[in-house]
């Protein structure tokens, strides 16, 4: 059953990625990557990482892909910016990259033996990825790092003002 | 029970290549936004996929600081978009090479 679901959802996770990159309207691959989101936050469940898949549909799929969407409707496209051209250079580039990357997949874990993840998953102890487990490891050993985001995300604020403000000039 | 957890890596894998090849061959900045949110998710996956093989929800907690950084790396950069489009009236990446030095 477990296996079904993943088969499922990951197929639906790389056909929407691949709609992302080869749908010529920028809405359109909004929409194509947020079935991506979707799926994934479907195998975070089965991972069980209930909280982080809520917070993937609520942030990702949600706020990101609103902002996403705000923008393409906002700039009003004309359809000549919009036509797809590959680059001549991108398919050798991306196949190079492809090899490389899944020789190191599988060199560095897929075929070793002392990588735990080779065998079926092991049962997981009590409030695994729920709110509160996750909230304690938060809240405790990561306080700093978790302050430190909201500077990061001021940083943000005040950096997209000053981009997207009209200059008077 | 279950598949085993090799699946998500190779699945984050995928995702992560089809994410670079928009990087790399699409044109439109919006579009290369949206390749570069494909890679951040394959990594995310990646992320909880650990976090499930060592039963340590650290990974999870890295993953949530992920998508902090995604919103606001997505926020500046539809920025810079608006700006760019509002001075050049196109989306085309390669008009950027005005800004080589």
């Amino acid at each position: 059953m477990e296996t079904v679901v993943f088969y499922i959802f990951a197929a639906l996770a790389v056909a929407g990625a691949l709609l992302v990159i080869t749908h010529q309207n920028p809405v359109s691959s909004a929409l194509s990557l947020v079935l991506t989101l979707f799926s994934t936050a479907v195998l975070f469940v089965l991972l069980l990482a209930h909280f982080v898949a809520a917070i993937q549909i609520l942030v990702y799929a949600g706020a990101i892909m609103i902002l996403f969407l705000f923008t393409v409707m906002f700039l009003n496209l004309h359809p000549e910016a919009l036509r797809f051209d590959a680059r001549n250079m991108a398919f050798k580039v991306s196949v190079f990259l492809v090899v490389l990357l899944f020789t190191g997949y599988f060199a560095g874990m897929g075929f070793n033996k002392a990588f735990p993840g080779g065998s079926a998953p092991s049962p997981s102890p009590e409030g695994f990825g729920t709110v509160e487990g996750v909230g304690r490891v938060l809240f405790t050993d990561y306080l700093l790092p978790f302050e430190l985001t909201s500077v990061l995300i001021l940083a943000a604020i005040i950096g997209v003002v000053a981009i997207a403000k009209r200059r008077e000039s | 029970m279950g598949v085993s957890l090799e699946h998500y890596f190779v699945l984050s894998a995928v995702l992560f290549v089809i994410g670079a090849y928009g990087v790399i061959a699409r044109r439109n900045l919006i579009v290369v936004l949206m390749s570069l949110e494909l890679m951040l998710n394959s990594a995310n996956l990646a992320f909880v996929a650990f976090s499930r093989v060592h039963n340590d929800m650290t990974g999870q907690v890295f993953m949530i600081m992920s998508i902090t950084v995604a919103a606001a790396e997505v926020a500046v950069g539809l920025a810079l978009v608006v700006a760019v489009y509002a001075h050049r009236g196109t989306l085309d990446v390669d008009i950027l090479k005005i800004l080589k030095g």
